[in-house]
Order: structure tokens, then C-alpha cells, then sequence
């Protein structure tokens, strides 16, 4: 077992938690969080399989991909945030409206 | 005429609209004006790149001059030109509509992130790798969920919060396929991927997870959960946006990723593909027929229609240009019919004061064209010739008959009779006298007119399948001549 599926491993794992957080939880907050938790996941598995088995150098393409994926992961939370904070103010609770809101 | 040819109109389709959005952001009194010059100025572009691609076949752009596997390539064959042309003529009707329907103050939040949002659907149009798609479809994904929230009331607020969960669920779990295929082939260029990909354990967790995201984010029956709620409460002219045009972006991906990596190996899935859209037909137009709401009932017709987007995989064995022609087809000709049906929901609306679909008082004699609208648009969703959805169910049904696929014919057929039911249901209450009449509200010309224009277009494209299919062909002819050699700028 090498460090990097390791890594891929424990990737797989926190996606699969936030996973299940995600749709278990009612409240709106700790649905991001997990979205957060299962985007860190995929960041993870991406980093570890940068290094591919046989080969000395780690491909630095991964790492531009979770670069890239950490700036949407942020303005993605930062909107997500933004509307929870919209929908506690105006409905007096951060949960979702049952289907549709009548 | 050469150096008009030259030049980059797919750059200018994804600048222009990302500086007029930056414009409305920084001059909110110039919004509209922006809004309307810059999505005028993507149609003409996409004219410019269509003229382009018709004289030198594929479009490729090496952006900065870096080029793959470096660099961020910018590519567009016949399959994207019409996706382009899709976005660029139903934004354009539904951006002079909604010229006259928001307030001053809703516009200058309107105008910016619409024109983000078609600087993104642009973008995915003419991306040739898998995590550049990636990229666009997040931007996409989060100025359509920023659009939905638009109004701020608290049913718009739930369902865009209900959207962006199920969205951003759907790209996670794109992006974990596409770390798996570069992983597995060390390319996310498509046309590479292509030649490399060979079925094995990473490649079928990779179809797995892109195909449940992405099918979530196209509300696939039963990931369709987040549909209703969010373009139901979303204002006319954005959810006449959210049903012709973000869905068919995470769908494009789907059918490109198809029908570029895995429609060879991957029959078992594709016939669950097919089942889930034969599934989706018959559930969302129940749930249509069971609303007593116009804008809901509309909602459901899209799930209704995304399901004939997604017969077509099961039905690919044809050939892939056959396959990408009929899905290209279907989805412009459900753009235009839908939207146009959204649009003249929002006049309904708009002119009743509310959206109960029993209490529609006298509408076609007080709103002729918006009923009209909606009547056109009605016939294409239901395949009643000569409009496209017609000519795009006929073509369905004739593979499904030629395979032998009595079972989706059949589906198909009662998707149409059920589409009958819910559409002639609204045009029945708006032939009659309501219990409790109400008085008209005015409603602009030009709001009637967009929708009834682009009823119309639905209607017209109807004429148009073989010009269709020819664009679809154009770049194999092309290809075939030149042994292969592909233009760059």
C-alpha cells in the first residue's frame, strides 16, 4: 500500500462522509459544510493521484486542477452562505421549504 | 471578406458578454443598454463562427497561443455551433423581453449575471476538455442559481438554495471523474481521451459518478427534485432561461462524453439512461397534469421533455452523427418552445395578478398573442406537425421502431397524449369565463411579441431538420477532405 493510495483512500472516505451529511442533515449550515467536506475529498484524491506508480516526478497538472477548484469551491460557499443568510432572515430558520414553499 | 474570416469569434462570443456584465456591474444605470448591446453582439459572433466553421470545418483556438496539453483550447464543430446558436436566439428574444419586464431596480441585478451566465454557457459550448468543462459548468451553475434567488421572496430564496445544494453536489461528483480519467489516460482533452481510454475499473467509476452529476444537474428523472421549486419561483424571463438553456449545458457535457468515450462499451448503462428518461416522461407529465399552477405545470413539462433528450442514448447505435443531430435537434427545438412558454406564462401572470391555471379569465380574447404563444409553443411540446418537437419525436420514434424498441415507442406516444392533456387544460381555461372575473392588467407589446416570436421560431425550425443535421455533418465532410487537418488560428 503506497502513501498515494493511502491519500486516494482517504479522499474517497470524506467524500463519501460529507456525502452522507449532506443529505441526512436538515440544517442549511452543515449542508455546505459537507459540500465543503466532500469538495476536500476530491481535492485529496486529485493531489494523490498526481503521483503515478513507476514514475519519480509528481504531475503538476492535478495541483493547477485543485487550484482551480479551491477558487470555485470558495465563491460557490461564499453564494451558498450569502442565500442561507438571506433565507434565515426572511423565513426565521436556516432549513429548506418543504417543496414548493406553498 | 478573408480577414473577416479570421477573426476569433468564439473569443469575442465569451469577452463580449463577460465585459457588458462588468459593465452593468460597475454602471448600474447602463445596464440595460449594456445587456442588450453585448447579448446582440453574441448573436453576431455566433454568426460570424458559424460563417467560419461552414468555409474551414472545425473551429480551434489555442488560447494565449499555448495550445493543449499546456493551454486552454477552444474548439467548436457542428454539435457546439448549433448548441451556440441555441443560446445566442433564444437569449436574444428572451433579453428584449426582459427589457420591458423588470422593475429598475430588479434589472440592474437581472442584466450582469445574465450576461455572466451567457459568457459561461458560451464558454462550455466551446470547450474541448473535460476540466475546463469543469469550470464552465460551475459558472454556469452558480449565476443560474444567483438568478433564481433574483426576486428575494422566501419560495424563490428555498428553491435556489435547494438548486445550488444539488448543483454543486453534481459538479463534485463530475470532478471526481475527471480526476479518475486523467488519472487513468493523462489527458483531459477529449479528442486525446478518446484515443486512449480503454474500459477498466477507473473508467467505469469515472462513467458512474459524470453521468449521476451530470444527470442530476439536467434533472434526470428521479434526480429531477430541485426542478419544480427553483424554475417555478424564479421570475418568467429567468426561468424561461433556466429550462431552454442551463439544463441542455450539463446535458451537452453528457452526450459529448458519450458519444466521444464511452457510447462503445457502455450499452447496459445507456439503456438505463433511456429507462430513466422513458420514466421521466411518464412521471413528469402526470405531476404537469396534476398542477394547478401555470408555472409549475410548465416545470414539469421540462421533466417531462429532458426525458426524450435521454432516449436517445439507448437508441445511439445508429451512428454518432445520427445520435448527435437528433439530440441537438431535440434540445433547440424544446429551447425555443419552452421558453417561449415560460415567457407567455409571465404574461399570464402579469395580467391575471396570479398563476392559478382554473382562474385564467378570458385570456385569449383580452391577451391574443400571448395565448397564441403559448398554443405554438404547446404544439411543439406535444409533436403535433409541422413544428420541430414533431419532426424531433418522429425521428425518435422511427429509430425506436426501426431497433425494435416497442417499449419506448410506446412511452413516447403516451408522453405526447398525456403533453395534450396538461397544454389544452391552460388553453381551456383561457377559452373561458372564470368563477371570479377579473379585471386586465397591460401588458407591453413587446413582452407578447418575444414570446410569440420565438413560439414561432419553434414552429420554423421545424423546416429546418435537414439544415440541422447538415451542420452536424459538416465537420466529418470537412475532415474527410482534408485528411484530417484541423484549422488553428
Amino acid at each position: 500500500m503506497t502513501n498515494a493510495f493511502l491519500y486516494a483512500l482517504a479522499g474517497s472516505g470524506l467524500f463519501v462522509l460529507g456525502l452522507h451529511a449532506l443529505v441526512m442533515h436538515a440544517h442549511v449550515l452543515r449542508k455546505i459544510l459537507a459540500i465543503n467536506v466532500m469538495g476536500s475529498g476530491v481535492f485529496l484524491i486529485l493531489v494523490a493521484l498526481a503521483r503515478r506508480s513507476g514514475e519519480t516526478t509528481t504531475d503538476p497538472v492535478p495541483h493547477a486542477m485543485v487550484i482551480t477548484g479551491i477558487v470555485v469551491a470558495v465563491s460557490a460557499t461564499a453564494l451558498a452562505l450569502a442565500l442561507m443568510l438571506k433565507l434565515a432572515e426572511k423565513s426565521g430558520q436556516a432549513v429548506l421549504p418543504d417543496k414548493h414553499g406553498d | 471578406m478573408s480577414s473577416l474570416l479570421a477573426i476569433d469569434w468564439g473569443v469575442i462570443a465569451i469577452l463580449l458578454p463577460l465585459a457588458g456584465g462588468t459593465a452593468c456591474v460597475l454602471w448600474p444605470a447602463l445596464s440595460k443598454p449594456a445587456g442588450l448591446i453585448s447579448v446582440t453582439g453574441v448573436v453576431l459572433a455566433i454568426a460570424g463562427l458559424g460563417w467560419r466553421i461552414m468555409e474551414n470545418g472545425i473551429y480551434r483556438h489555442a488560447v494565449g497561443g499555448w495550445g493543449a496539453p499546456l493551454g486552454i483550447d477552444l474548439f467548436a464543430d457542428g454539435l457546439s455551433l448549433i448548441m451556440l446558436i441555441m443560446t445566442a436566439l433564444v437569449g436574444l428574444g428572451i433579453s428584449f423581453y426582459a427589457r420591458r419586464y423588470f422593475s429598475p431596480r430588479d434589472a440592474v441585478r437581472f442584466w450582469p449575471i445574465w450576461l455572466f451566465l451567457l459568457a459561461a454557457l458560451n464558454a462550455l459550448f466551446l470547450s474541448a476538455d473535460i476540466f475546463n468543462l469543469y469550470v464552465t459548468l460551475e459558472m454556469t451553475g452558480l449565476a443560474a442559481v444567483a438568478l433564481t434567488a433574483l426576486t428575494g421572496r422566501i419560495d424563490a430564496l428555498g428553491g435556489a438554495m435547494r438548486y445550488l445544494l444539488a448543483t454543486l453536489l453534481g459538479s463534485l461528483a463530475y470532478l471526481l471523474g475527471v480526476a479518475l480519467l486523467y488519472h487513468d489516460a493523462g489527458s483531459v482533452d477529449i479528442a486525446t481521451l478518446a484515443q486512449r481510454i480503454q474500459p477498466n475499473a477507473a473508467v467505469w467509476t469515472a462513467l458512474g459518478l459524470m453521468s449521476a452529476g451530470l444527470a442530476l444537474k439536467t434533472a434526470l428523472f428521479p434526480l429531477s427534485f430541485w426542478l419544480p421549486p427553483a424554475h417555478a419561483s424564479a421570475p418568467a424571463p429567468v426561468s424561461a432561461l433556466l429550462s431552454a438553456l442551463v439544463v441542455k449545458a450539463s446535458f451537452y457535457i453528457l452526450l459529448r462524453l458519450w458519444l466521444e468515450l464511452f457510447g462503445d462499451f457502455a450499452q447496459g448503462a445507456s439503456m438505463l439512461l433511456g429507462l430513466l428518461g422513458a420514466a421521466a416522461i411518464l412521471w413528469g407529465s402526470l405531476q404537469a397534469l396534476r398542477q394547478t399552477r401555470i408555472k409549475l405545470l410548465v416545470a414539469y413539462s421540462t421533466v417531462a421533455q429532458i426525458g426524450y433528450l435521454f432516449l436517445i442514448y439507448p437508441l445511439a447505435s445508429a451512428g454518432n452523427g445520427i445520435a448527435a443531430g437528433m439530440a441537438a435537434y431535440l434540445a433547440f427545438s424544446h429551447a425555443l418552445a419552452k421558453s417561449a412558454m415560460f415567457l407567455a406564462a409571465g404574461n399570464l401572470m402579469l395580467f391575471g395578478g396570479h398563476d392559478r391555471i382554473a382562474d385564467l379569465d378570458r385570456a385569449v380574447q383580452r391577451l391574443p398573442l400571448t395565448v397564441a404563444a403559448f398554443a405554438l409553443a404547446g404544439v411543439s411540446i406535444m409533436g403535433l406537425p409541422p413544428s420541430s418537437g414533431f419532426v424531433g419525436k418522429w425521428l425518435l420514434l422511427d429509430a425506436a421502431m426501426s431497433q425494435g424498441r416497442w417499449d419506448l415507442a410506446v412511452v413516447m406516444i403516451i408522453g405526447g397524449l398525456l403533453a395534450a392533456g396538461y397544454i389544452f387544460k391552460v388553453l381551456g381555461y383561457a377559452f373561458t369565463q372564470a368563477e371570479v372575473p377579473h379585471d386586465a392588467r397591460a401588458v407591453p407589446a413587446g413582452m407578447e411579441w418575444a414570446a410569440l416570436l420565438l413560439a414561432i421560431g419553434a414552429i420554423l425550425l421545424g423546416f429546418m431538420a435537414s439544415e440541422i443535421f447538415a451542420l452536424i455533418a459538416v465537420d466529418l465532410v470537412v475532415n474527410a477532405d482534408e485528411a484530417g487537418t484541423v484549422w488553428t488560428a
